[in-house]
């Protein structure tokens, strides 16, 4: 149980980028979680929180953002997020 | 006085008092409120949140129900607009630091993340915007407890100012009040002018940014013949144009008299004037004008127009109108031809990043056949009424027309046994819109009855100029000599056959562009009613022979540029009272 900033790099792998169902998905996701978590592409920074930050990250696919969580359940919320986006938000092939 | 130049889309003058427009509505006051009024104003601004959150709601349920999770999520997304964290803080500062109305602050951060989007080159963040600007809309709506007004209702006559309109948005004007339009955005070949014309309204477009410096009320002139608005005229330009604007009518009553004669070269050629439509009632400026019937009947406002997909009634009732108002004079249907720029309420699952080359026209109907079998029912059992043909648009490849024409006959076997009376047999034609199809046409030729070159996107696809785009915009020049080499050919092909080549796009609506197609040997021009005076006067004024040297140089030249030069030397050669007009 840290307070320690944890990140890793995640990428867009959604053929339509980081659109309006994937973001819906992750701000839900966000939601379950009480620390801080960000998303940031070359220094443009992203609350997970707030939909229209997400978007207005523009990700495209093949898109590297680096995820970061600060706050007590800080690694669960990279596990999680990071899945979905490994898992391309369970849109693929449709 | 501030003047502007745009492009001049759909001709004659204009003069009244401007409704400006934001993308949705209508503009709202810059309103301010009071100390003590900030904690109601923001309790106002929370309860309608949570109504459009339920409004939401509710059609994400409905949508999710009738047409899957996919197309149920987009609603669920747009909640999340509206509850942002970050659009809420922006909302608290607005009113509570600044004092804005609640309405004021919704559609300053509102407008500021839509034109965050637009401005964005992904284009699928492009397309967000749109999502942004319904979030919006609806949160004014439950603000104000009653609809948005929009432009279907407007409260007086009114010259339109808006940064640029849908479809959707032009389709339902009413053209009563609206005396003429102006747009920041949008080219000369954009759906806004295509309708405007229909409408006959004066337009001009892309005059760029200037809605900071125009308000509902100022006195506003459009001249739609040279593409020029005055912002807040002074006096002696004002009388100049009440001055024009009385003389243009009077041209008009001459022209009109032409109508009941023939579109025939001075040596005798008959060439037939047809007219393009999208709405039944047009049919009577059809009449007015003398066209030889209708030579493209769009079907896709019956969709835009409407916030439900049209039931096979309304199709048929719309299309028995025209044929029958024609009075047995030709009619040919497009059918639907959604998709790209034109929007239904069948949308690709997945937002599109190339939408004129997606799943659109013809493509999108052949994807929908539940859709498509409607129309087509709709259609066959119209024809009946009168001279009536079907035309498919935008095919490119073989497998296309053969899916289409497979559909249409099932469709016919079906009525039959229905007990509905079908025509024996109906002529089938497609349009040509891509160079893919000129290539391959005499391997279509067999399989059709007839073709009309859709010139739009004809130069669009050939010249791979989005018309829409204002960056590239005059590089879309139906006049570029490989557009021209490509209806050439097709004309031949065509012909070669025994079997007629029309052309329905915006070329046939130009006198110089019009007497360059008579010369290359098409014979059938389908145009904007309101164009056949002028196209019929042209025509009279010259012999073949004019018209086929005239063509020879022109396919003879090699830019674009030096073509319409050639153009507008011969016709004021030829016809120079046409010319003095314009």
């Amino acid at each position: 149980m840290s307070s320690a900033t944890l990140h890793r790099t995640v990428t867009v792998l959604n053929p339509e980028g980081l659109h309006m169902r994937p973001a819906d998905k992750l701000v839900r996701a966000a939601a379950a979680f009480q620390c801080q978590i960000e998303l940031e592409r070359a220094g443009q920074i992203a609350d997970c929180r707030s939909m229209i930050s997400l978007l207005t990250l523009g990700a495209m696919q093949g898109c590297e953002l680096v995820l970061r969580a600060s706050g007590p359940d800080a690694d669960a919320a990279i596990e999680t997020i990071g899945h979905l986006f490994d898992s391309q938000f369970n849109e693929s092939s449709n | 006085m501030l003047e502007l130049q745009g492009i001049a889309v759909s001709p004659g003058v204009a003069i009244g008092k401007a409704l400006v427009f934001d993308r949705e509505g209508y503009s709202l006051a810059r309103c301010l409120i009071s100390h003590e009024e900030i904690a109601k104003e923001w309790t106002r601004l929370i309860e309608a949140i949570d109504q459009a959150h339920q409004q939401l709601e509710t059609k994400r349920e409905k949508t999710t129900a009738s047409l899957g999770e996919r197309l149920g999520s987009i609603f669920s997304a747009q909640q999340q607009l509206l509850t942002d964290p970050h659009v809420r803080s922006e909302l608290e500062h607005l009113i509570q630091r600044k004092l804005y109305s609640a309405e004021y602050a919704v559609s300053e951060v509102f407008a500021k993340y839509a034109a965050a989007f637009r401005r964005a080159s992904s284009s699928f963040l492009a397309e967000r915007a749109a999502d942004v600007r319904d979030v919006e809309r609806l949160l004014l709506e439950s603000l104000s407890g009653k609809p948005a007004p929009t432009l279907r209702e407007l409260p007086h006559e009114a010259i339109v100012v808006s940064h640029d309109l849908t479809p959707g948005e032009t389709a339902s004007f009413d053209p009563t009040k609206v005396l003429g339009i102006c747009t920041e955005a949008g080219g000369p070949g954009g759906h806004t002018a295509i309708v405007a014309r229909g409408m006959e309204i004066p337009a001009v477009v892309g005059v760029g940014n200037f809605l900071h410096n125009i308000r509902s009320g100022d006195l506003v002139i459009i001249d739609g013949h040279v593409g020029r608005i005055f912002v807040s005229p002074d006096d002696a330009t004002l009388e100049r144009y009440l001055l024009r604007r009385k003389a243009r009518e009077s041209i008009a009553t001459q022209l009109q008299e032409l109508r009941d004669l023939p579109a025939v070269t001075s040596d005798g050629v008959r060439v037939e004037l047809m007219a393009n439509v999208e709405f039944p009632h047009e049919t009577q400026a059809c009449l007015a004008r003398g066209a030889d019937g209708v030579g493209l009947y769009r079907t896709e406002f019956l969709y835009l127009g409407h916030d439900s997909e049209p039931t096979e009634e309304e199709h048929y009732q719309a299309y028995l109108q025209v044929v029958r108002d024609m009075q047995g004079r030709p009619v040919t249907i497009r059918t639907l031809d959604l998709g790209a720029d034109k929007m239904g309420m069948v949308r690709p699952a997945e937002p599109e990043n190339n939408p004129f080359l997606g799943l659109r026209s013809i493509r999108l109907s052949l994807r929908n056949p539940s859709l498509f079998r409607v129309q087509v029912r709709a259609l066959l059992r119209a024809s009946c009424a009168g001279d009536c043909r079907i035309m498919f648009p935008m095919v490119t490849t073989l497998d296309e027309l053969r899916s289409a024409r497979f559909l249409l006959r099932s469709v016919t076997e079906d009525l039959a046994a229905e007990g509905h009376p079908v025509p024996a047999s109906i002529q089938v034609g497609i349009m040509v819109e891509v160079p893919a199809t000129v290539l391959m046409l005499d391997r279509f030729i067999d399989e059709i009855d007839f073709v009309s070159i859709g010139t739009n996107d004809l130069t669009q696809y050939t010249l791979a100029v989005d018309r829409s785009n204002d960056s590239v915009a005059d590089l879309y020049q139906a006049c570029d000599p490989a557009v021209l080499r490509l209806i050439k050919q097709t004309q031949q092909i065509v012909s070669e056959h025994g079997k007629s080549t029309s052309v329905c796009g915006e070329m046939s609506n130009n006198p110089a562009h019009a007497l360059l197609l008579v010369g290359m040997g098409i014979r059938t021009l389908s145009l904007t009613p309101a164009a056949i005076p002028i196209i019929k006067t042209a025509i009279r004024s010259v012999t073949i022979g004019q018209c086929e040297a005239m063509a020879w140089r022109a396919l003879r030249l090699s830019t674009a540029r030096e073509v319409e030069a050639f153009l507008m030397n011969q016709l004021a050669g030829l016809v120079p009272e046409i010319v003095l007009q314009a």
